[in-house]
């Protein structure tokens, strides 16, 4: 079993109220995630980006099509609970996901409510806030935590779940640069240690780096589908659908149209300059 | 150019006499020009929410002065509602702050209090909408049913109209996806052009402030750690780096270059201007 997620022609549409149509936001996506992978999801506010995070466990549930998760559909009213323990969701707004008085009860929160042994309990807080680098936070008050500690909490509540994979839905938007460096490296950790499979959805391009595949939305639909390097280099593609490039791209892109023959298609800071010093000694030979 | 607002030797401590006590601002004197556009960097905890809410006398110094147009704001409190209505101040996520029925009574609201006539209110409202690229159709409509980027439009607009001399938004962009960023930016732009007011941009992206301010100042640990062009203050990327604090990506690359050998002038932080440092040294003959 090699798929985490899978859906096949999924849609969903958003009722209508009174003044209002009703919207579709997903208009017929098939995709796999594959177990253990990092992918990334990307799309412009409105895309339907979000709306396909929140049909990965259940949060809603499909208008047309499937979602299996772990092979269960998630439809199946029976499975809810299962769906829910094997994917866990960390949303944008810090504020709005933290519900105890102290650290560690609010990452027991959940395990308490699947009804987890006391014991059991203590070791996967202790183990969770561990794994996101927040052990000597367990007895603070949450709301006096930064932004980024927040969110490595609200992760920390989501890992004591034991889940297999994390969708993480925009959660490092609301954050200042060390914040989301702090999150990002506890995902990556938690990737790279448990093999725990990653979804992160966003908007910022240099985010993809991480991920060992790139999807791209645009209007309800999967766009583009492949690695970091192969998506940025549709770059044309990418600013129509109103994306950036990282300026990594940017810049090899500016140095190809100034006659230098260098691959436009560099993610990291080093690959960029890697491949610009590789030109110049090429020449220099 | 002269200065419109001038901190003079700043100081504000939070939690005076509890053990909480902690000072967010320290000693910090700063000028803001008539006119310029500012950038203002700093990680979270650096003091510029602090700052920022000072100079429009949300707070009061615990010790220095705020002095606008040369006059000590809080020279005489009771006139304090004047200064608020000089320096306008955007907050972080000001779409949570619309409460109005109609877009059109959420950016009328500043104006009304400042006793101005309808007749002048309706003005202001349409020229803030047009400033802040809201359409007139919209303006009937009630501010909860629009996108989160139009919302905060709505709520910079509600301060564009009460024509503040200064200008200061926190985070404006946070949040909001690349095109919404720079479609929210090149308004303002267009706006510090059209208008020639002071603008203050508070941001996290160094991407943002290089590309768009005058002068950028850069706060660390309650104080001015440094001020500057854009260009002086990225040819310091270590020091900002170690301030904790990110310099844009393209710096960045010029200084992995430099460690590969390229002599590549380390204040470069656009684009553009990279790939054309990079050219005419490719030109030169320059190898790694």
């Amino acid at each position: 079993m090699a798929d985490m997620i899978r859906t096949e022609d999924l849609t969903f549409t958003y009722p209508g109220g009174e003044d209002t149509e009703p919207t579709l936001a997903l208009g017929g996506v098939t995709l796999t995630i594959e177990r253990g992978s990092f992918v990334v999801v990307l799309g412009h506010n409105g895309s339907g980006k979000s709306t396909l995070a929140k049909t990965f466990n259940a949060v809603l549930l499909p208008s047309g099509g499937a979602v299996w998760v772990d092979g269960m559909d998630t439809k199946d009213e029976a499975l809810l609970l299962e769906v829910r323990r094997r994917v866990g969701m960390v949303f944008q707004n810090p504020d709005n996901q933290i519900v105890a008085n102290v650290v560690e009860e609010d990452v027991a929160f959940a395990p308490e409510n699947l009804g987890v042994a006391t014991e059991e309990i203590r070791r996967r807080v202790d183990a969770a806030l561990g794994d996101v680098g927040m052990e000597e936070f367990m007895l603070h008050a949450p709301h006096l935590l930064s932004g980024g500690q927040k969110q490595r909490v609200a992760i920390a509540g989501v890992i004591a779940m034991e889940p297999e994979c994390i969708v993480l839905d925009e959660a490092t938007a609301m954050l200042d640069p060390i914040g989301r460096r702090e999150v990002l490296e506890a995902i990556e950790r938690l990737h790279r240690e448990k093999n725990i499979t990653v979804v992160l959805i966003t908007h910022h391009m240099n985010e993809a780096e991480h991920a060992d595949r790139v999807l791209v939305m645009n209007d309800g639909k999967l766009v583009m589908d492949g690695t970091p390097r192969a998506v940025f280099a549709r770059a044309e593609e990418l600013m129509a659908i109103g994306l950036a490039v990282p300026d990594t791209v940017a810049l090899l892109r500016a140095l190809r149209a100034g006659g230098m023959d260098v691959p436009a298609d560099a993610v990291t800071v080093d690959e960029c300059a890697d491949i610009i010093c590789r030109e110049f000694a090429e020449r220099g030979r | 150019m002269e200065d419109i607002i001038r901190v003079e030797d700043l100081t504000h401590t939070y939690s005076a006499g509890t053990p909480f006590c902690r000072n967010a601002v320290e000693h910090m004197d700063l000028s803001i020009r008539r006119g310029e556009f500012l950038g203002v960097i700093g990680h979270t905890g650096s003091g510029k929410s602090t700052l920022i809410q000072h100079l429009n006398g949300l707070l009061k110094p615990t010790e220095g002065r705020i002095l606008l147009d040369g006059k000590d704001i809080w020279a005489e409190p009771k006139q304090i509602r004047s200064v608020r209505f000089r320096v306008g101040l955007v907050f972080q996520y000001p779409e949570y702050q619309l409460f109005e029925e109609t877009v059109y009574k959420d950016i009328a609201f500043g104006p009304t209090n400042m006793g101005l006539s309808r007749a002048e209110v309706d003005a202001r409202v349409r020229a803030a909408a047009r400033f802040a690229g809201l359409s007139e159709a919209l303006l009937d409509k009630s501010p909860f049913a629009l996108s989160g980027g139009q919302k905060r439009r709505v709520a910079i607009a509600g301060v564009i109209a009460m024509e503040p001399e200064v200008l200061v938004l926190d985070e404006p962009t946070a949040g909001l996806d690349p095109q919404g960023r720079e479609e929210l930016l090149a308004h303002i732009r267009a706006y510090h052009k059209e208008r020639g007011n002071t603008v203050v941009l508070v941001s996290h992206s160094m991407e943002e402030i290089a590309r768009n301010v005058d002068r950028i100042v850069v706060l660390a640990h309650a104080r001015v750690l440094m001020e500057g062009t854009p260009r002086a203050v990225f040819a310091r990327g270590a020091e900002l780096m170690q301030a904790g604090l990110d310099v844009p990506q393209v710096t960045r690359v010029a200084m992995a270059l430099r460690d590969r050998g390229l002599a590549i002038d380390p204040a470069v932080y656009t684009v553009e201007e990279l790939a054309a440092a990079l050219l005419a040294l490719r030109k030169g003959g320059a190898a790694c």
